[in-house]
């Protein structure tokens, strides 16, 4: 059983126990091509389910980027800081925010990994 | 797709695998191997551009001088035939309706080069300051291909690859050469910053000369996200951004190439005018002194947070490594080293204002 859920704007949250690690999808980090800067919150910023919480830039555009969780950011990834293409590399191990849930998953609304699957077919 | 219009490349960038995308109603090449590989590629050797889809117009007939005169903001007089002058033409409030390129073909004999996201406007705009003149206006927007060749082997490539030795060219002369029996085109021009050459000719030539180029190794396919990269970072205008038709060329920074001194040019008195009762914004260039990226339209703020301009350009530049803008401001605030702020997204990020040639351009006089 797989315990990653997504939005079906490419936002992953992989779930361990109270904690979920929120980054953007491969499929998401290869259209949107090199990122050049991610935009996060900082820690102790709270983040909602389906709101905006940053935004990952490539060389040509802005995107935003929305929480598929409701918590408290207790840990930016701030190695992208320096180097934003390490979501390129391996966007699944380069999580973008870690927050510790407030509420409980959104399960209504999350896709699971076999929906997302099917979405970007 | 279906009501896009294509290039005479067309076929070529989606058989080489281009990510293509929508622009100014074209159906354009945004990138082959990708903006930044194709940028450096630009910069430190030589690129190749599909740039078909402007548009060429030729005006000719007795009074071509005089008209090409009135509907262009640059000096065509005393220009002898193989010059070329950059400029723009403005509606009589001043304002921008498209920047272009003016050849002298010949004595009454002038191609204007316009931007492919104006072609309509600017044809019935030319036709309609020519009415009652002794001037044909001959579109052949359509029966014409160019390619842009670019970066600092441009010349060696050109002629490596194509036979064409236009080393002689100066910087803003063109010159017409055989290719394959057929009359081209060739001026020393481009939108980069760099050294490099515009070829003018009929599709197929495009097309013969497209496959030589891109499959000798020695010049990189570029889409068009590279070019705008890179004129950014060379501090030339794009139409739709820098300038509209509710911008002024002085507003823009664009003042050597409009001739005051003229007797009379459409938007003269506008000008004058506005000279006269100084500038209210200006166009400048901003680095941004905190982390973020200012886009196109954001808000640039004063340290009361007041909105005082707008980014118009804004990268993290491929060659400098440093987050830059153009955005147009309110003129007290266009001094350099002035610090103002830009709002992104619900951050304000200091920033100061710098010279908008980001890049020091490097071409050949």
């Amino acid at each position: 059983m797989s315990n990653t859920y997504y939005l079906q704007s490419h936002e992953y949250a992989r779930i361990d126990g109270n904690i979920a690690y929120v980054g953007i999808t491969k499929y998401a980090a290869g259209q949107l091509g090199n990122v050049v800067y991610v935009d996060m919150p900082e820690e102790g910023d709270d983040v909602a389910f389906g709101e905006e919480f940053g935004a990952i830039e490539s060389v040509k555009a802005a995107s935003d980027l929305f929480s598929p969780v409701t918590g408290t950011v207790i840990e930016p990834n701030t190695a992208l800081v320096d180097n934003p293409r390490l979501v390129n590399e391996d966007p699944e191990a380069n999580w973008i925010i870690k927050v510790e849930l407030t509420e409980p998953l959104n399960l209504e609304e999350l896709l699971t990994e076999e929906q997302y699957k099917e979405l970007i077919k | 797709m279906e009501n896009m219009k294509k290039t005479c490349l067309h076929d070529r960038h989606e058989a080489m695998g281009a990510l293509m995308s929508p622009f100014a109603g074209w159906h354009m090449p945004i990138q082959y191997a990708g903006i930044e590989d194709e940028h450096m590629a630009v910069r430190g050797g030589c690129g190749v551009f599909d740039v078909s889809h402007m548009g060429e117009v030729m005006v000719s007939g007795k009074d071509a001088e005089v008209f090409v005169n009135e509907i262009f903001t640059n000096d065509v007089r005393d220009m002898p035939s193989g010059k070329i002058l950059y400029g723009m033409m403005l509606n009589a409030d001043g304002g921008v309706i498209d920047d272009l390129l003016v050849y002298k073909i010949a004595e009454e004999k002038y191609m204007l080069v316009i931007n492919a996201g104006n072609i309509d406007k600017d044809i019935a705009w030319i036709r309609r300051q020519a009415a009652g003149r002794d001037v044909t206006i001959n579109d052949f927007c359509d029966a014409t291909g160019q390619l842009a060749v670019q970066g600092p082997q441009a010349s060696h490539v050109v002629a490596a690859q194509l036979g064409l030795d236009c080393e002689p060219l100066d910087f803003y002369t063109f010159a017409v050469y055989d290719y394959k029996g057929e009359k081209i085109l060739v001026s020393r021009t481009g939108y980069t910053g760099e050294d490099g050459f515009e070829i003018y000719a009929s599709p197929q030539i495009i097309v013969a000369m497209w496959d030589v180029l891109t499959a000798s190794g020695s010049c990189a396919p570029c889409g068009l996200g590279c070019r705008d990269t890179l004129r950014f970072e060379a501090g030339l205008p794009l139409y739709g951004d820098e300038l509209t038709e509710l911008t002024t060329p002085l507003e823009a920074g664009l003042g050597m190439f409009v001739k005051l001194d003229k007797p009379s040019f459409i938007g003269r008195d506008a000008l004058l005018r506005q000279k006269e009762g100084g500038l209210r914004r200006k166009l400048v260039g901003l680095e941004l002194l905190g982390p973020g990226i200012a886009r196109h339209g954001y808000q640039v703020l004063d340290a009361e947070g007041n909105e005082i301009g707008t980014v118009t350009t804004g990268y993290k530049s491929i060659s400098l490594g440093k987050s830059i803008a153009m955005a147009m401001v309110d003129s007290r605030f266009a001094a350099l080293d002035t610090r103002v702020h830009v709002q992104i997204r619900r951050k304000t990020v200091p920033a100061v204002v710098i010279k908008k040639r980001f890049y020091q351009p490097k071409y050949k006089k």
